[in-house]
């Protein structure tokens, strides 16, 4: 195929991975939405969460048997992991059989769409990279839907891992608001880079980049949703509607750190291999460029973040507040910086 | 706890104990420390009234209030704030102008800001990252960390050398535990656990409670403590490598025309900016020649007249009696050379100009480095001085077109290609007094006192083709363009804490991805016979942050195969604290 050719099934692609993922996205909706659930869903999911310390656990568990007794801890289970609800299942099936059939309709649905849409992602990338024959982030275009990519991976394998489903609707329609503006706004032609582009640490610099924001997008999407579940929890309407298909804050709270916690390390490296880029390049290794001022205040902002989780009276809101401040950051880092600052970084 | 002053020295000065960098510590170990912290606290308060032996009620004197200041200091809380001000501080770097970067960009704010221009500068707002304001704030950042991670550091020696420690005396209270039965004897048990514990790297210790029977202690994962310390002092590090590098380095940078040479001095510099500690001796006497320099550029499709590569062909020197050694220096590839290196930072064109004057003497030949006006185009200008003609002296403001096709109204000259495919200048001539002679500095890339010392040629406008000469219609003098060379502008960088800096970053990555991904696990085996000629085993583990599935795994291979079918002790389930295999598996270390 040739390079144009390539270009074209790369758009062709692009086009296909946004429709599948407005579709997966609409059925994530639906599975959270429409999900009939046994009302004490809440308290179940509370246990399956908190079983980690003993305490908390025997406690939780005396609610769940007063409030739901078995039924509602095997719903919990549904809610939180799909492989523990195929265990226990059978349970929960006994109290709601036909709705629950067709909540794994829905479910399983939007797990395939939304895989079916990560692959012609990948190709999007692929044939871009043949079509360009180097890194396929070498403009903002390029970078926008790798970054959109990471976070469809990332997402992926923290459903995969602890059955986040319930960020897929979230995450999808990040993934999708980044792929319409990389689309609308920011498109750019296969083209080849300019000198100070074509290095080996585009490979490196850039992809620890796209990883790491990647990851603080499901990060912030899990934050975004802690914060609206505490306030509600604040407010004491918490189990009802689609607020109790959303696991507790206990658990959101938790897979936001544990997401920054993976994601944190490889933005430290993509900054410091950044820092070798420009030594190699500019002639210095740290420079106040704009795109390193906020690369570094994003940096602060998620260390901040880890410090005041394990700090009394800063842990939970404060803490949460902290991470989304710290994704502002990012976000601003993104498009603030190439479209309002002039610097180094602008190549867009 | 007392106010016994004697506990001071074995609590370390104000740690900030509530886990300072230990992102992954739970509330547990959080409080733990914190009551520790506290305990210090009051042994510090105590201490600080010596010869009373009781604590003054009123105040808490000098030693007190130093104490007290340092313990604030070096607390988390004080931590969170100053992070948050270094990175709100560094903010305004990044939308004002700062001259470390662009010192022309912070003259034009000062044009067009009359009056807040010299308020903000007052604040160090063009200097932010040089300001005393924004050196405050990360010094006492840093003082907070070094007086955190520092004590903190040795507590966590004396830990890795200390013994794992005793077995609490019920360990079905610990966050997991487990209890089995088992037919072997409890020496057997505890020898089994030991084995197995040490085969997984754990660290293992074992001793008797009189009453109790023997136990096992085992503790592992010092590596996420570890890292947490080197990541921190590796900041540290890095911040005086920064240091270093600033005072003793230096950088300068140069335009250098094809033909031409440069000898590493400061006379040769147009632009140096020295270190603090900076000494002139310090400059490595290399010089190279610049040969040819070539932009490679698209010349099809979307983006034609997009530049692809850059070479400078350079021919250089180590020392003045070294060989000459090639080297094509290119972005992304900078030349070593004597402990500096010599990067390529931008280009241009360079006309060839011979300026005669009205006696027909030469009154200027050389190339003259023109500003490119614009990137795509690479349309540039610049000026030509010949103060030694006569009886006037001249100069030229010139416009190269390195691509020369008339524009769509055909009246016009546009540059269609970066390239210098067809060089065309259009020059404007000047007599008069350039303003050389009254010592005053001016840029060579403008000509100053147009229209009251400087005059125009009439007539003195012209299109010039390489070779083609202009005489001007005055008969004041003439000038030949005799051809188009190109300029690269070379940055010299010699920075001594280059290096220490990427060991400190190095050891910074690898620490914190230790620290976030090891966390310290302590399990406790007990064994003691039951009536029946069996023998109780109890399993409780404790680890920093939640639980994860790893003590399950070393129950399971405690009980062995034969027992995994399960008795549990009454109301004490197999795995009473983890809540299911199945649920802790699937829940990765935090």
């Amino acid at each position: 195929m040739s390079s144009a050719e390539l270009a074209e099934l790369s758009d062709k692609l692009m086009l296909s991975t946004v429709v599948l993922y407005i579709v997966a996205m609409v059925a994530y909706a639906a599975d959270l939405g429409f999900r009939r659930r046994p009302a004490d869903a809440e308290t179940g999911a509370e246990v399956e969460v908190e079983t980690k310390t003993k305490t908390k656990a025997k406690v939780e568990v005396k609610v769940a048997a007063g409030v739901g007794g078995r039924g509602g801890a095997d719903a919990a289970a549904v809610a939180v992991d799909d492989r523990a609800a195929a265990a226990a299942g059978s349970g929960a099936a006994d109290a709601d059989d036909a709705s629950q059939r067709r909540e794994v309709d829905w479910a399983r649905l939007a797990v395939v769409l939304n895989v079916l849409g990560w692959g012609a992602h990948l190709g999007v990338l692929v044939t871009r990279a043949a079509a360009a024959g180097r890194w396929p982030w070498a403009n903002m275009y390029e970078f926008l839907t790798a970054i959109a990519f990471a976070a469809v991976t990332a997402f992926l394998i923290v459903m995969w891992r602890s059955g986040a489903r319930f960020l897929g609707a979230f995450v999808m329609l990040a993934a999708v608001v980044a792929l319409g503006v990389a689309n609308i706004w920011l498109y750019d032609s296969v083209g080849p880079v300019v000198p100070a582009l074509n290095s080996y640490w585009i490979a490196i610099h850039v992809s620890a980049a796209i990883v790491a924001t990647g990851a603080f997008t499901v990060a912030g999407a899990a934050t975004v949703l802690y914060m609206l579940k505490s306030r509600r929890e604040a407010k004491g309407g918490a189990a009802e509607g689609v607020w109790a298909r959303i696991p507790a804050t206990g658990t959101l709270d938790r897979l936001a750190f544990r997401v920054t916690t993976f994601a944190f390390p490889i933005w430290t490296t993509a900054i410091v291999m950044g820092a070798v880029w420009a030594d190699e390049a500019w002639g210095r290794y740290w420079g106040w460029d704009p795109k390193e001022i906020w690369s570094f205040v994003t940096w602060i902002g998620y260390a901040a973040y880890l410090h005041a989780r394990a700090t009394a009276g800063w842990k939970g809101r404060r803490a949460a507040v902290l991470s989304l401040v710290a994704f502002a950051a990012l976000l601003f880092n993104f498009f603030g910086v190439n479209y309002m600052f002039s610097g180094l970084h602008s190549y867009a | 706890m007392s106010d016994t002053p004697d506990t001071t020295d074995a609590a370390p000065p104000g740690g900030r104990a509530s886990a300072e960098v230990r992102a992954a510590d739970d509330a547990r170990a959080d409080n733990e420390t914190r009551a520790a912290d506290d305990s210090r606290a009051a042994a510090a308060a105590g201490a600080s009234t010596p010869q009373g032996g009781e604590p003054a009620p009123a105040g808490l004197g000098v030693l007190g209030w130093l104490r007290w200041g340092w313990r604030q200091l070096t607390s988390m809380r004080t931590a969170l704030v100053l992070l948050f001000l270094v990175a709100l501080g560094a903010v305004p770097g990044s939308i004002l102008p700062q001259r470390g970067q662009a010192p022309e960009r912070v003259a034009d704010y000062f044009e067009q800001h009359k009056t807040l221009a010299p308020w903000l500068d007052r604040f160090s707002l063009f200097d932010v990252f040089a300001a005393p304001w924004f050196a405050a704030i990360y010094i006492l950042l840093f003082v907070s960390l070094a007086g955190c991670v520092i004590p903190r550091a040795f507590q966590h020696y004396r830990a890795m050398r200390s013994r794992p420690p005793a077995a609490p005396r019920n360990l079905l209270r610990l966050p997991q535990s487990a209890s089995y039965e088992t037919d072997a004897t409890p020496d057997e048990a505890l020898a089994q656990a030991r084995t197995l514990l040490r085969r997984r790297r754990f660290r293992v210790d074992a001793g008797e409670t009189p009453g109790a029977g023997g136990w096992v202690a085992a503790e592992k994962g010092y590596l996420g403590e570890t890292g947490n310390l080197v990541f921190h002092l590796a900041l540290l590090a890095l911040l005086f490598a920064l240091g270093i590098g600033n005072a003793f380095g230096y950088r300068g940078s140069v335009l250098v025309t094809e033909g031409k040479a440069f000898a590493n001095s400061l006379a040769q510099y147009d632009q140096f900016t020295p270190g603090r500690r900076f000494d002139s001796g310090d400059l490595a006497p290399f010089s190279f020649r610049l040969e040819d320099f070539t932009a490679t550029y698209e010349t099809k499709g979307e983006r034609r007249g997009q530049a692809t590569d850059y070479v400078a062909k350079l021919r250089y020197r180590e020392t003045p009696d070294a060989p000459e050694t090639r080297y094509d220096l290119r972005v992304n590839h900078p030349l070593n050379v004597g402990g500096a290196k010599v990067y390529l930072i931008n280009h241009g064109y360079a006309p060839v100009f011979t300026v005669r004057d009205a006696k027909g003497n030469v009154a200027y030949q050389d190339a003259v480095p023109f500003l490119p006006m614009e990137q795509r185009t690479y349309t540039s200008e610049g000026v030509v001085k010949a103060p030694d003609a006569e009886p006037e002296q001249l100069a030229f403001y010139a416009i190269l077109w390195p691509t020369a096709v008339s524009a769509k109204d055909g009246k016009q000259i546009v540059s269609a290609f970066p390239a210098a495919l067809r060089p065309v200048v259009t020059i404007t001539a000047f007599k008069g007094d350039i303003g050389l002679d009254s010592g005053t500095p001016q840029s060579v890339y403008r000509l100053e006192g147009i229209g009251k010392t400087l005059h125009p040629v009439k007539g003195g406008q012209k299109l010039l083709e390489p070779g083609q000469t202009f005489t001007l219609p005055d008969g004041s003098g003439s000038i030949t363009f005799e051809g188009v060379r190109e300029w690269a502008s070379l940055s010299v960088n010699h920075d001594p804490g280059r290096l220490p800096a990427l060991v400190a970053a190095i050891l910074a990555v690898a620490g914190v991805a230790a620290s976030l991904m090891v966390r310290r696990r302590r399990v406790w085996v007990r064994a003691r016979a039951a009536g029946d000629g069996r023998t109780v085993v109890d399993v409780g583990g404790l680890t920093l942050g939640h639980p994860t599935s790893e003590f399950d795994d070393i129950v399971t291979a405690l009980r062995g195969p034969r027992d995994a079918a399960g008795e549990s002790g009454p109301g004490a389930p197999a795995t009473a604290g983890s809540g299911g295999a199945d649920a802790s598996a699937t829940e990765p270390k935090e």
